[in-house]
């Protein structure tokens, strides 16, 4: 049954779980994935579940990747098949020479249709019917029994797991030792009935010290709370909730003063994203660091308040989370669709400040200098986001703090420098940098201005004058160019001298950095720049300048990255080739070196192809 | 226009507050609103409300959306913040800062339009939220700057101007904001400052969210036959008062009643509203028995006037969030971060 003679796989491979939402295999899945990141050996986390809450298909992929890779590969080497409905699918997912486990408690020979994988049956059910008592305790052992299963199979250590569920359940020990007998009914039934362990194992490596695995929804929270935001805002929606969620743990266990048990922080749910961005504005004119959460569709309900904030110059913070559009789309699945909604929100000619993090370590750093730049600039500043980002686990480096770091409010003026001015104005370049200075309520009657949407002049007073408006729309131009001097720069890998470039941002870094070291293979070499921010700097234009080709990779179907691009530098839109992934599925190495080698080693098909998406 | 700065001339002899301020300096810029609005007199009772209450200037917020009411902030109180924010999202506005700075008075000022139509979701949440703030809804019961569409407040049976009827019952902000648990519920009228200054002044230092109804007649839009706020009717009725402060109101109208009277005042726009004072047993800390009451005045064709229902103790969102005394936007920096050591503490759960 097993193919003992096949080269062992030791550290490198992709495990896919497929089972039912709401029947505790995330658990499962969780301390699968903690048990080889604990082993040393860098892993990658993702799920793929459903707009639901319990009954419906739910995926879940591991790669254990000795390389440290970030993304999926796009294979599948080893399937657990819990869930009879997707039986037919996952069997045809699993890449040849794979394996494919599932529960034999009612077998299916239909299965063995393929020769190419090997099946290995394992009654999960019964095991758990004889051992456990309770339905919906018997439905959640099944899934934890199929971990101790891997576990023998990989060669995973049992003491590692037993100490994790420790820690899991800290709090009800008696969980600890149920859990411990699923994991043991089916370590047992895999040593007794297959050869353990398989060729493709894990083996200790110490490639993840120094490591944390989380999520970029947790990590942008905690941005949020060590940059000193105090007011938070928003309207629950997929895939951004759990950002939300984290800032008020953290703040519950950080912010209550131990003596007085005053809270430090304002968490206030709101009855709609119109209201989350309002509350959210009225916070930061107001000199609160205040910041919202959303994905997609609530971006279209904020876009006029962002066009105040742009034309009134209010700081403000937005978390995009995107998720598969349009309209409700697949809220449970990765998209980078908003890229445009963002960076042109509003009506009239609004550009708003959008960071690119392309992963939760640096959804942390970029969470608080977000709230930096949107004082600073007085503009509001999209962090944009994504599910794969914001909901996956991911490895990633430990994050670090700065303890000299402190607020940069910008321009504000304090009671002392209002006292020595004759007179205030709101929106005056004093400086030339398209910056005016700005003064908060409750601080100096002679610093009162008023703030409005309607047409105003550079001394804060309503206008219908051409002429007025007109110096106050310029000057906000000027801000735009100061602002592409303070926003991150781009990350830049030119070391491979080529004129060919792969240009992205976010999510996409990890999938891409796998190709560029697989292109090498095939003998094609690509530099590579990840942007990291909107607007565009002078990095950006150089690059695109400078090569002859360049794949502008994204997931959205309508290349809305390459749009930018072709719209806000000097670039040649003809020499932007666009890779675009939009399955909903965080994109893959493979995807993109695909993409890639069809281009330089054109088939007559499939060079077709590409013009046709360009 | 409101470009032009209003000359700020006061006469050594004017009265002077606490503060040694005159009324001069609780005014604004000068109103655009159309001779005679009610909304000018309202903006009246507003500076004379701060003045007497000797409030801070600077410790006034003022915010609005969008509408000729909404325009008003800029008209009182120039040494207090104003935001004019977007269309029946004033609410919003008002939640976050207050929630950033919760010593300073919030006063957000809108129409029935902004209200009730566009604004009636974050009305209403803000209620449930119980802000902070003083909310006046200067009611007219049609659209002005977009010249003449029924608001939702519009009676049943009123024409507009154009000839169209309004079939639609109208919201009534009042029995509204009851039902959601308000915890400061007036009603009033544009022409009675006597009335209306004190409100305003109660509603100011009331905690959580106080709202006052305003009638406040619209002079141009609703001023034709076959209305029920027409200004023929009124006329017939009434003199024409001017008032004191700032605007030329020829066509102003003043009510004075007597306490327990019901009296039948026709609006500018000449809509038949009686109005009632109330009486003495009146007791406007029992929900269900006041608006009991309001619904039978309003079925016999009154408004009830005055203050019509207060808890004073109920809990605002501070309370309720448990925030410090003192602003949020004041809290240092040091006691925000867990710092670099708080940072390790929290990587461990991650490892």
């Amino acid at each position: 049954m097993n193919k003992s003679n096949a080269s062992p796989q030791i550290n490198d491979f992709a495990i896919k779980i497929a089972t039912v939402n709401g029947t505790g295999s995330a658990s499962a899945n969780t301390l699968l994935m903690k048990s080889i990141f604990r082993s040393g050996i860098p892993v990658m986390g993702k799920n793929y579940f459903p707009s639901n809450i319990q009954g419906l298909p739910t995926w879940y992929e591991i790669r254990v990747t000795k390389q440290g890779y970030v993304a999926r590969s796009g294979t599948v080497d080893l399937m657990v098949a819990m869930n009879a409905e997707t039986y037919a699918r996952d069997v045809k997912e699993v890449s040849p020479g794979g394996y494919l486990i599932y529960d034999s408690t009612w077998p299916r020979p239909s299965l063995l249709k393929r020769e190419d994988i090997t099946v290995l049956g394992v009654p999960l059910a019964k095991l758990c019917n004889e051992n456990f008592n309770g339905v919906r305790t018997r439905i959640l052992m099944k899934n934890i029994c199929y971990a101790g299963v891997l576990a023998a199979l990989l060669d995973l250590d049992l003491e590692q797991i037993r100490s994790l569920l420790a820690e899991t359940y800290a709090k009800k020990p008696q969980l600890v030792d149920s859990n411990m007998k699923a994991i043991q009914l089916g370590y047992d039934y895999a040593k007794q009935n297959f050869q353990c362990p398989l060729p493709l194992r894990v083996e200790k490596m110490s490639k993840t010290a120094g490591h944390i695995m989380i999520d970029g929804n947790t990590a942008a929270a905690l941005g949020c709370v060590f940059a000193g935001a105090t007011v938070a805002a928003w309207y629950p929606i997929t895939p951004s909730t759990s950002l939300m969620d984290a800032y008020k743990a953290f703040c519950d266990r950080m912010r209550v003063d131990p003596e007085t048990g005053r809270k430090n922080f304002a968490f206030i749910q709101a009855e709609d994203e119109l209201a989350a961005i309002g509350m959210t504005i009225g916070a930061m004119w107001n000199g609160a660091r205040a910041f919202t959460a959303t994905s997609g569709p609530g971006v279209s309900l904020m876009s006029e308040f962002i066009g105040l904030a742009y034309y009134a110059e209010v700081p403000a913070v937005i978390f995009d989370i995107q998720r598969v559009g349009p309209s409700t789309g697949m809220p449970t699945r990765t998209q980078q669709c908003d890229v445009m909604a963002a960076a042109y929100a509003s009506h009239g000619d609004t550009r708003h400040v959008c960071l690119y993090p392309s992963n939760p370590e640096e959804c942390f750093y970029m969470a608080a200098q977000a709230f930096d730049l949107a004082e600073r600039l007085q503009t509001p500043v999209f962090v944009m986001s994504d599910l794969d980002i914001g909901m996956n686990d991911w490895m990633c480096r430990d994050l670090k703090w700065d303890d000299s770091y402190r607020p940069d409010r910008g321009k504000v003026l304090g009671k002392e420098e209002i006292e020595k001015l004759e007179k205030f104005y709101r929106y005056f370049d004093k400086d030339g940098d398209g910056i005016a200075y700005r003064t908060f309520p409750g601080v100096h009657p002679k610093a009162a201005y008023f703030t409005r949407g309607s047409g105003h002049t550079q001394f804060g007073t309503y206008t219908e004058d051409s002429a007025e408006y007109q110096i106050v729309l310029d000057r906000l131009l000027r801000k735009w160019e100061t602002a592409k001097k303070l926003v991150p720069r781009a990350i830049i890998d030119a070391t491979a001298g080529s004129d060919i470039g792969i240009v992205s941002i976010g999510s996409c870094d990890g999938a891409i950095h796998e190709a560029i070291d697989v292109l090498k293979t095939h003998g094609v070499r690509v530099n590579y720049m990840r942007v990291r921010a909107f607007p565009f700097a002078e990095d950006v234009e150089r690059f695109l300048a400078a090569h002859k080709t360049v794949f502008v990779v994204e997931q959205n179907r309508d290349a809305q990255f390459r749009s930018l691009l072709a719209l806000e530098t000097k670039v040649e839109k003809a020499k932007l080739l666009p890779l675009l992934h939009y399955s909903g599925l965080p994109i893959s190495s493979t995807f993109i070196v695909d993409g890639v080698l069809a281009h330089v080693r054109p088939q007559p098909k499939q060079q077709e192809a590409l013009g046709a998406a360009g | 226009m409101t470009y032009l700065a209003k000359p700020k001339v006061a006469h050594p002899s004017l009265p002077k507050n606490k503060l040694g301020l005159t009324r001069r300096e609780y005014e604004g810029a000068l109103s655009t609103l159309c001779a005679g609005c009610g909304h000018d007199s309202i903006t009246a009772a507003i500076v004379e409300a701060c003045w007497g209450i000797s409030l801070e200037p600077q410790n006034l917020v003022k915010l609005s959306g969008i509408g000729c009411s909404s325009k008003t902030t800029a008209y009182f109180v120039s040494g207090g913040h104003g935001f004019n924010s977007v269309h029946g999202r004033m609410p919003s506005i008002a939640m976050g800062a207050n929630a950033a700075n919760r010593e300073l008075a919030y006063i957000g000022v809108s129409g029935d339009g902004d209200t009730l139509s566009i604004g009636l979701g974050q009305f209403c949440h803000a209620i449930r939220r119980n802000v902070n703030m003083l909310y006046i809804i200067e009611n007219n019961g049609v659209y002005g700057l977009t010249k003449g569409q029924f608001s939702a407040s519009a009676d049943v049976g009123t024409k507009a101007k154009k000839g169209d009827t309004n079939y639609q019952p109208p919201v009534d902000p009042v029995l509204l904001a009851m039902t959601l648990g308000a915890t400061y519920v007036a009603r009033s009228f544009s022409g009675d400052k006597e009335q209306l200054v004190p409100l305003i002044q109660a509603g100011l230092s009331h905690r959580g969210f106080a709202l006052i109804d305003v009638l406040s007649p619209c002079v141009t839009f609703n001023d034709h036959e076959g209305s029920t706020k027409s200004y023929a009717y009124t006329r017939e009725h009434y003199e024409p008062a001017v008032h004191a402060d700032f605007v030329p109101l020829e066509r102003e109208i003043v009510a004075d009643y007597k306490e327990g009277e019901s009296l039948p005042v026709v609006m500018h726009d000449g809509s038949r509203i009686v109005l009632r004072k109330l009486d003495s047993t009146y007791d406007p800390t029992d929900r269900v028995n006041a608006q009991t009451h309001i619904q039978e005045r309003m079925k016999a064709g009154e408004y009830l006037t005055g203050l019509l229902y207060v808890e004073p103790n109920e809990k605002d969102f501070h309370d309720l969030n448990a925030t410090p005394d003192t602003a949020l936007n004041k809290v240092p920096y040091e006691k925000l971060s867990p710092g670099s050591k708080g940072l390790e503490k929290i990587l461990s759960r991650y490892r």
